[in-house]
């Protein structure tokens, strides 16, 4: 008997290896444990066989079909691995082909700078003011010391609305209009970022165009505390490395008065094109708030003193995108202004 | 103000060159453009020509032998006027013009080691040419010595530094103030200069009337000559006025000329024959006429100031002489005036009429102490170079204040302003190189300012000084310390931004000022337009309104560059004039057309696509369930079928359409506008988390036919209504028309999801839900349920 069971698994072996498909391994199991299958018979003709080797044919029998049953599961794993490989197979795809992308907006990069400032002002306990585009003679000019006829007003070709109206021509008039509404006349720090007017319009100038006013007002502010803050906002928005130099010069609504550089961030200061090779770039004006100013919008210059500055937000862009033509920013080519979609660089200052 | 370093010498010893004294102005603040030699010119000799010969090979070309001292060169020339014996310019072999470096070269055959030059190559400014020194090479005079620099022999050898001064340094345009300015700069003396001269017994001020009748002039001196033999001036003096970018004329010109610059007082010559005995500063009648200098007859207002004889207006104070009165060829006797007028009147008629040296001057603010010293000056000058005999006397109108200011502040107060150490002695030395007299007692220190300081006008004016020459850029930046107080900004408009950016679209912008009649457009609020006064050109004449006008424009440049999905979006302000007030608010605009992507799909933008982004963007902002759309009052540029208004809380809040096909017939363009600033001031949810049903939603699908001009806002309510509270959500997801289905009517299929926070539910119990809103819906809204 048990040379019988040894050649029925010898038999049995064989035909798992020829085993291809599904159907043929049922067709195996029909043979081996249907109505008339091997094991079916032999198990059933256990009772014909006498008492005393009854255990021993049972365990022999028992020997073929486990041998069956791990053949079976052995053989119906293979085919079931092979049919989940020729599936894989034949759902491969070209991973090289374009993805289904989603349109993909954008953010203008004047804007970009204005919340880059923002958000750098505002972390520094700065308020951000809008101010009037649509401002008046008094606020734009008169509050600052520009008197009617001042020379200094010839540096800004005005448009006017009226005699009295016009549109800003610098972003300083917030300065007058903030101090004017803090009727406390508390201390103030306010930034006031947004669009300007002036009749000027070639390569280099837009007639609209947009500036960044800043404004302190606290006791005993001094040049020394302008310099800083403007240290500060030089490398947070150009790089880390980038120096502030400043240079004596003169606004009417401000004494001391001065320019203010920044080192060229193109060449480091070495000297390029960007920079006419001197390794510099005017960057701002500035000074501490005169103190006309001050004694206009309220405040005792005798007890307040403050400082302002102001710069130009295109050059900012400009300078921040490497955009060579002012006029791209207006041009609004749906070419350029979707390169602009995606998160800045950011620079970290140790101080 | 161009500097010419060789009239600045006379004042006092600059010890650099011109680049670097343009390096150190800058650095106090008075910023240079350029600097250099006059004529950039290098490699030059005075030669003298010992041969000249016709060139074998030309009509017109010269052969030279040419003694430059240390040889004799071969040069081909073709100027006409090169002949045998005269002096000339040559530019040896390597030698540097303007624009070019000379090289050795053969002309027609013939070897050439050099150039001989016109007045017109050394580089000289067109408006200072003669046609002389044009026509040919320069012909000097026999006392050139050969050999030697001609540049030097020309009285040229002079370097120029162009300032672009600051408004408030009137001082500075003239070469006193410079000389001040440099010597306080380098701690140099400032040298005496010259005005003696003799006059006669005479007095004039017996015989000439002088009348001055507005305020708006408070100092005159008026000073005769007589018997001026006008002539050419002298060659120093040519080129000084040259430097500084004046053309000479004649000496008694060129004096006048030479004291504005030198001084910085502008002077005007009258003739005096034709001037007669009088002269008076009034204010012009209006529509007075006069012919100035410029043979141009202007007409005048009550807001220009005048000199005037008896009769009529002679001259525009401060601005430009009249015709009949001036100074010509034939001119004997002279009246000298020196004057100060009003900074503003004469800037407001100089910029009507034209702007001049001398009304940049008067402008700037004039140094009352320097009128009497013009006077002085121009005496000595004409005396020598015009052979004038020198009237007695003087004529004089004195209302100026020649006070010194006292400045008083604290050494504190220096110190606090500027952020820096400055020890007392170091401030008192700055103001002794500015030669500012002071008192220190205790603490406090006391400036007396000069006449010539016109831009000190108070303490911190004094200590910008102060700064100015310590050196802003050693002033250290100090880390401000404040109390912490948060800063603010406006929120609400940069998540309106960030929304529609992540919304997939490109933010623009446009310039605020667009053609006044294109203002209207795309808005039915009533408001007058704001025009510009003088525009730049009628393409910017008026401020905008609305935004789409703009965003249209951007539409159509970027299709004329063949984009076709092009989806734009701006934020910017809307200007208008109500109830005689001006005013201006937030707005937000969007343009749509071509494809857009709706979740991952492909979509032709329609009015549902661009409604579904100012639903996202509102929804956004916080104001789900609390906005919907009203057919009616739209502006003409919309579809009048496919827009609407958009309301908020009640409240009109923008517009939402298809621009008309009158417009754009071909291309499909959606629009929408928002008031932005309106929406602000709206209160707007934030989010708070809501209680989700622990229990599984069923969902079931229903379509019904109905009228095609029903509206499904309509069905959803009724909908609602009869599906109570288990009733979560109701969804379109398809509307139909076409076959199976009668011409006037549509399908609207909605997906309906039922949940009970407490249960899951039975199917029974949402079959009898359904049923109730099916049964609803087609009593109630003329609806006939369609068949599965």
């Amino acid at each position: 008997m048990h040379q019988k069971i040894d050649l029925l698994i010898e038999k049995l072996l064989k035909d798992f290896n020829e085993v291809k498909t599904m159907q043929e391994l049922n067709d195996l199991k029909v043979k081996y444990q249907g109505k008339k299958g091997v094991i079916t018979e032999l198990n059933s003709a256990i009772k014909d066989i006498p008492a005393t080797e009854k255990k021993d044919y049972g365990m022999e029998v028992n020997r073929l079909r486990s041998a069956f049953n791990e053949g079976f599961e052995n053989i119906k794993l293979r085919i079931e691995q092979e049919l989940i490989n020729k599936k894989l197979e034949e759902e491969k795809i070209d991973i090289s082909l374009p993805s289904s992308k989603r349109k993909k907006g954008s953010k203008h990069p004047f804007y970009r700078v204005i919340e880059e400032v923002e958000d750098l002002f505002v972390s520094m306990g700065y308020d951000v003011v809008d101010g009037q585009e649509l401002e008046d003679d008094e606020h734009c000019f008169r509050l600052l010391n520009y008197t009617k006829g001042h020379p200094a007003r010839d540096a800004q070709d005005t448009f006017y609305i009226d005699s009295e109206y016009l549109l800003r021509t610098q972003t300083s008039a917030a300065q007058s209009r903030v101090m004017q509404a803090n009727t406390k006349k508390g201390p103030i720090r306010v930034i006031c970022p947004g669009k300007t007017y002036r009749r000027d319009d070639d390569a280099t100038h837009s007639h609209q165009f947009g500036q960044v006013e800043g404004l302190v007002i606290d006791k005993n502010i001094s040049l020394a505390d302008l310099k800083g803050t403007l240290e500060i906002f030089a490398k947070k928005l150009l790089g880390e490395d980038t120096k502030v130099r400043f240079r004596p010069s003169y606004f009417p609504f401000t004494s001391p008065s001065c320019e203010v550089d920044v080192s060229c961030f193109k060449c480091g200061g070495k000297g390029c094109p960007l920079c006419k090779k001197t390794g510099w770039i005017e960057l701002l004006g500035a000074g501490m708030v005169h103190p006309n100013v001050l004694r206009m919008g309220g405040y005792d210059p005798d007890l307040f003193t403050g400082f302002a500055f102001g710069t130009g937000l295109d050059r900012l862009a400009m300078f921040k995108y490497a955009i060579p033509d002012i006029r791209y920013l207006y041009t609004n080519d749906v070419r350029f202004l979707k390169q602009f979609d995606r998160k800045d660089e950011e620079y970290e200052i140790k101080y | 103000m161009k500097l010419s370093i060789n009239f600045l010498k006379d004042y006092v010893d600059v010890p650099v060159d011109a680049i670097t004294l343009g390096e150190d102005m800058t650095n106090i603040g008075n910023e240079y453009d350029s600097a250099g030699k006059l004529l950039n010119v290098e490699g030059l000799k005075i030669g003298k020509i010992l041969e000249c010969k016709m060139h074998p090979n030309s009509d017109h070309l010269h052969l030279c032998k040419v003694d430059v001292g240390n040889e004799i060169l071969d040069i081909v020339c073709g100027a006409p006027n090169a002949r045998e014996g005269i002096k000339v310019i040559v530019a040896l072999v390597g030698a540097k013009l303007p624009g070019i470096t000379i090289k050795k070269g053969k002309i027609r055959g013939e070897e050439s080691f050099g150039m001989l030059c016109s007045i017109e190559e050394l580089g000289l400014e067109h408006k200072f040419l003669k046609p002389e020194d044009v026509e040919g090479i320069a012909e000097l005079g026999e006392d050139a010595i050969v050999g030697e620099d001609p540049i030097k022999y020309l009285e040229f050898d002079d370097e120029v530094v162009d300032f672009e001064l600051t408004a408030n340094r009137g001082d500075l345009l003239s070469i006193i103030g410079m000389a001040y300015e440099i010597s306080a700069l380098y701690d140099l003396p400032i040298k005496e200069i010259e005005t003696d001269y003799t006059e006669t017994d005479d007095d004039f001020s017996k015989t000439f009337n002088l009348e001055v009748e507005t305020p708006n002039c408070s100092l005159f001196y008026a000073k005769k000559v007589e018997n001026v033999v006008i002539k050419e001036s002298p060659t120093w003096l040519k080129n000084r006025l040259i430097a500084s970018g004046i053309r000479p004329i004649n000496n008694v010109v060129d004096i006048s000329n030479y004291i504005m610059l030198e001084v910085g007082q502008p002077l005007h010559y009258y003739d005096a024959d034709r001037l007669g005995d009088t002269l008076k500063v009034r204010m012009a009648n209006n529509n007075e006429k006069l012919t100035t200098l410029d043979e141009q007859e202007r007409t005048l207002s009550s807001e220009d100031i005048v000199i005037a004889d008896k009769e009529k207006a002679i001259g525009l104070a401060g601005v430009m002489g009249g015709l009949s009165t001036e100074v010509e060829a034939d001119t004997k006797n002279i009246v000298i005036e020196s004057a100060i007028f009003d900074p503003v009147k004469v800037r407001l008629t100089s910029k009507k009429i034209l702007r001049s040296e001398a009304s940049n001057r008067f402008e700037k603010g004039l140094d009352p102490k320097k009128t009497l010293l013009a006077i002085h000056r121009s005496c000595y000058l004409l005396e020598k170079y015009a052979d004038a005999t020198i009237v007695g006397g003087l004529a004089i109108y004195d209302k100026s204040n020649k006070e010194d200011r006292i400045i008083e502040m604290t050494f504190e107060k220096i110190r606090n302003v500027l952020g820096i150490d400055i020890s007392d002695k170091d401030v008192l030395d700055i103001l002794r190189r500015l030669r500012l007299d002071t008192t220190v007692s205790g603490n406090l220190l006391s400036v007396k300012v000069p006449t010539r300081r016109q831009d000190m006008q108070i303490k911190e004016d004094i200590i910008h000084d102060i700064g100015r020459f310590y050196g802003m850029d050693n002033i250290k930046g100090k880390k401000m310390v404040l109390p912490v107080i948060p800063g603010h900004y406006d929120k609400f408009t940069r998540s309106a931004r960030n929304k529609m950016v992540e919304l997939g679209l490109n933010e623009t912008l446009s310039y605020a000022l667009i053609p006044v009649n294109e203002v209207p457009k795309y808005t039915t609020d009533e408001f007058e337009v704001v025009k510009i006064l003088d525009p730049m050109t009628e393409e910017r004449n008026a401020l905008r309104y609305s935004l789409i006008p703009s965003l249209k424009m951007i539409y159509d440049y970027n299709k004329a560059r063949n984009e076709k999905d092009i989806t734009l979006f701006e934020i910017g302000k809307s200007f208008y004039k109500k109830g005689g007030e001006y005013g201006e608010h937030l707005s937000i605009a969007a343009l749509m057309t071509g494809n857009y992507m709706v979740g991952l799909e492909k979509k032709e933008v329609n009015f549902y696509v661009i409604k579904g982004v100012l639903e996202d963007l509102l929804d956004y902002l916080g104001f789900e369930n609390r906005y919907h759309l009203e057919e009616g009052n739209v502006p003409s540029e919309l579809h009048p079928g496919q827009s609407a208004v958009v309301m908020v809380d009640g409240q009109k809040a923008g517009i939402i359409g298809k621009i008309h096909p009158n417009i754009t017939a071909k291309e499909n363009i959606y629009v929408f506008e928002l008031n932005l600033e309106m929406l602000s001031k709206l209160s707007h949810e934030g989010m708070k988390y809501k209680e989700i049903s622990k229990f599984p939603n069923v969902v079931k699908d229903v379509a019904f036919i109905m009228d095609k001009n029903k509206k499904s806002e309509d069905i959803e309510k009724v909908i609602q209504k009869a599906g109570g509270k288990k009733l979560v959500d109701i969804t379109v997801f398809d509307v139909y028309t076409g076959a199976n289905i009668d011409k006037d009517k549509k399908s609207i299929a909605y997906s309906l999801t039922f949940n009970d926070y407490e249960k899951t539910l039975s199917d029974e119990e949402v079959l009898a839900i359904f049923n109730k809103i099916i049964n609803e819906v087609t009593t109630k809204c003329d609806a006939t349920l369609r068949d599965a």
